[in-house]
């Protein structure tokens, strides 16, 4: 009887999440692993794999512009975190405190220019930041900008067009805390001297940390990886990891080159990751 | 002489006045209650008060100074919330230091008051928790506490036991009174629960509809009921409806009361004869009889049948059926050895008195308190719809 009880939720347990751990063992798991195995291989001139084992890949590694791009990937990606959550973090303060029935018309506003391709929308931006377009001639014409600069191929417009593409994914989280926030804390705030920033400081941020932690990672993470965007709106002067790597593989054909510098963005990924999920565990075990 | 003072305030919300034209003046250092059912804007006027709503129309004046446009953070008024509003984020510690960094006081400073907060509320040994770690009289405490901690002049409770269950409610209610008289600063203290307010307050202000109906000590409120809401909103009665008489015995006057034999009453409101009135008298106030009782002018008599005896040991609760369609509630209280009682059983025919002075002649008639009042049967309830409303 005992074991039985015991047993049952545990074998329900196993079917239900069983397919999706296998599924990632198999898709993720062991192809990451492999990806690591293949940077220990020597490269073939044919732009194969070789026979053996080596460490010599890892003394290519020592590239002198790469320490840039790594420093420039983190720097880029943080920069792009912290200004998602800027503007995330007050539009889910609006949005949770607009009357019911339009909380979720608002919400859709700001949903459906998703809806369109993602590479469409990186395209528009091209369109919208180049030297003829819209934007340039209007900073010309103000005066703030003069002809012929290009507001393309640097990382401000691959910051400004990161941003723009991860604002939902901040913002979801962040709204979604948001909703579950007591407001009445905020009056508690004000009641005991604080002004309306203060307390929007003191007590609303920190009340909705789980969604802001969240948060930062479904924005910092895509982009320590990204590409299209780099490629597409920064051009060969903001170059991050991911254009390396794409690099390495298409045009140099060095597959255990692109391995090893996969397995260093894996790292540079899993160390957020981490901390983030270390922070959660220490705050909630003192909790 | 007034400490604060509610002056004419008014305030709607998109034309729905949730208060209506309040003045009110509370004074120095007493337990000031706002009592009333659910939705009648008691909350808003505490609200008022703190600075998070600002009224429509009227002034509040705090100490001689204007205070109705101050923001919250401006004022030397701190509140409890119903919910208590606790910082989850914060440990209790610091919940209660939180007044304090705001107004940047130096760590000394704020160390040695949190912890003389901590004892005074007997909370040593949790400062470290966090406030879902604590249990819900703990939690009120560390709420007086967050808010007394800044020395406020007045302390604003928002049904500060509605979140507790009964027993921790009457402990509470000892405990609120006890942290009163020892900080001595003016509480206000919003309630629908009639006990509570009664049990603590110096004095009470009724309200109904975002209207004060009366303000005074509890023992006023209850044996002096100005409105026929009050009387029926403050603990149990009954109400016979009639036409005022001639005058009788100096101030008393005669009633006439569909049904019953003749009824007198002091008439201290001086309502006019041909004018229709209540007259409500309090159960305890009512002595039931199994014989007739011998005829004294000043007793009110009339006839019954029982039909419900409440057996509560120091109390018998009866429910008679009287002339007119009325069903009566009757408390008798048991002071002498119970057994030697005469017993009054089910269904046994038994008289009603009570003395002149018992029965609260009350004018004022509202539709909107039919429901509260339990008015008597459809006859006269028909024929009180004829009448003209007071206002
Ligand atoms: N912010 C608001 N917006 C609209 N109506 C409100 C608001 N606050 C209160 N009311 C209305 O005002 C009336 C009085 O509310 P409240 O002061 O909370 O009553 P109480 O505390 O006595 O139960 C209620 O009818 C309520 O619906
Ligand atoms: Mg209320």
């Amino acid at each position: 009887m005992k074991t039985e009880k015991f047993q049952s939720p545990r074998v329900l347990e196993a079917l239900l999440t069983g397919p999706g751990l296998i599924w990632l063992l198999v898709f993720f798991l062991l192809p990451t692993f492999n990806v690591l195995l293949i940077s220990f291989r020597p490269s073939t001139l044919t732009g194969g794999i070789g026979e053996g084992w080596t460490l010599e890949t890892f003394t290519q590694l020592r590239n002198p512009n790469y320490p840039l791009i790594v420093f420039r990937t983190l720097w880029v990606s943080a920069w792009i975190t912290a200004l998602c959550l800027l503007f995330s973090i007050p539009v889910a303060y609006c949005l949770a405190r607009a009357p019911a029935r339009w909380k979720t018309r608002l919400l859709l506003l700001i949903m459906v220019p998703f809806l369109t391709n993602f590479i469409i929308r990186v395209f528009a931006w091209k369109v919208i930041l180049h030297p003829e377009g819209w934007v340039a001639s209007a900073f010309i014409a103000v005066g703030w900008m003069e002809a012929g600069t290009q507001l393309l191929y640097n990382v401000h417009a691959v910051v400004l067009v990161s941003v723009y593409t991860y604002l939902p994914f901040s913002l979801l989280p962040v709204y979604a805390a948001a909703e579950k926030f007591d407001f009445t804390l905020l009056e508690a705030a004000m009641d005991l001297g604080c002004k309306r920033l203060e307390a929007f400081l003191k007590v609303f941020v920190p009340g909705i940390s789980r969604g802001v932690w969240t948060a930062t990672l479904l924005v910092l993470i895509p982009n320590l990886g990204a590409y299209v965007i780099p490629d597409i709106i920064g051009g060969h002067r903001s170059m991050m990891l991911g254009n390396i790597i794409a690099r390495r593989l298409f045009s140099d054909r060095n597959l255990p080159h692109a391995a090893a510098l996969s397995s260093l963005l894996t790292l540079l990924v899993l160390v957020p990751m981490v901390v983030v999920i270390f922070v959660r565990r220490r705050r909630e075990a003192s909790t | 002489m007034a400490f604060l003072e509610f002056q004419h305030i008014r305030k709607t919300f998109d034309g729905f006045p949730a208060v209506d034209d309040v003045s009110l003046e509370i004074r120095k250092g007493e337990i000031f209650s706002l009592l009333g059912p659910s939705g009648c804007g008691k909350t808003t006027l505490l609200r008022m008060c703190a600075g998070f709503e600002r009224p429509t129309e009227g002034r509040i004046i705090l100490n001689g100074k204007d205070i109705t446009d101050l923001p919250p953070n401006q004022r030397k008024v701190n509140t409890i919330f119903q919910s208590y509003a606790l910082f989850p984020h914060l440990t209790i510690f610091e919940n209660i230091a939180f007044g304090l960094r705001v107004a940047k006081r130096s760590e000394a400073e704020i160390h040695d008051e949190v912890e003389r907060m901590l004892k005074v509320m007997q909370l040593k040994g949790h400062e470290r928790k966090k406030p879902h770690q604590i249990s819900g009289g703990q939690k009120q405490r560390v709420a007086i506490a967050r808010a007394l901690v800044n020395k406020p002049e007045i302390l604003l409770l928002d049904e500060p036991l509605a979140a507790l269950d009964l027993k921790l409610r009457q402990r509470m209610l000892v405990e609120l009174d006890a942290i009163h008289d020892e900080v001595g600063i003016t509480f206000i203290m919003v309630t629908h629960d009639q006990t509570e307010a009664m049990g603590i307050s110096d004095r009470i202000a009724v309200m109904n509809r975002g209207k004060i109906q009366q303000v005074g000590r509890p023992n006023e409120i209850y044996e002096a009921p100005t409105t026929s809401f009050v009387a029926a909103f403050i603990g149990d009665t009954n109400f016979f409806v009639g036409q005022v008489g001639p005058a009788d015995h100096g101030d008393y006057c005669r009633l006439k009361i569909e049904g019953f034999d003749r009824v007198l009453c002091y008439n201290d409101k001086r309502l006019k004869p041909g004018q229709m009135a209540y007259v409500s008298v309090r159960p305890e106030k009512l002595r039931i009889h199994a014989e007739r009782p011998e005829d004294d002018p000043r007793l009110n008599l009339i006839p019954g049948k029982v039909t419900d005896v409440i057996y509560e040991g120091g109390r018998t609760d009866y429910w008679v059926d009287g002339p007119g369609g009325y069903r009566i509630s009757v408390t008798r209280a048991h002071q002498l050895f119970g057994l030697d009682e005469a017993p009054i059983e089910w269904n046994q025919a038994v008289w009603l008195s009570w003395h002149a002075d018992d029965g609260y002649m009350l004018e004022q008639y509202r539709e909107d308190d039919e429901e509260l009042l339990r008015l008597p049967a459809a006859p006269e309830a028909g024929r009180l719809a004829e009448l003209p409303d007071e206002d």
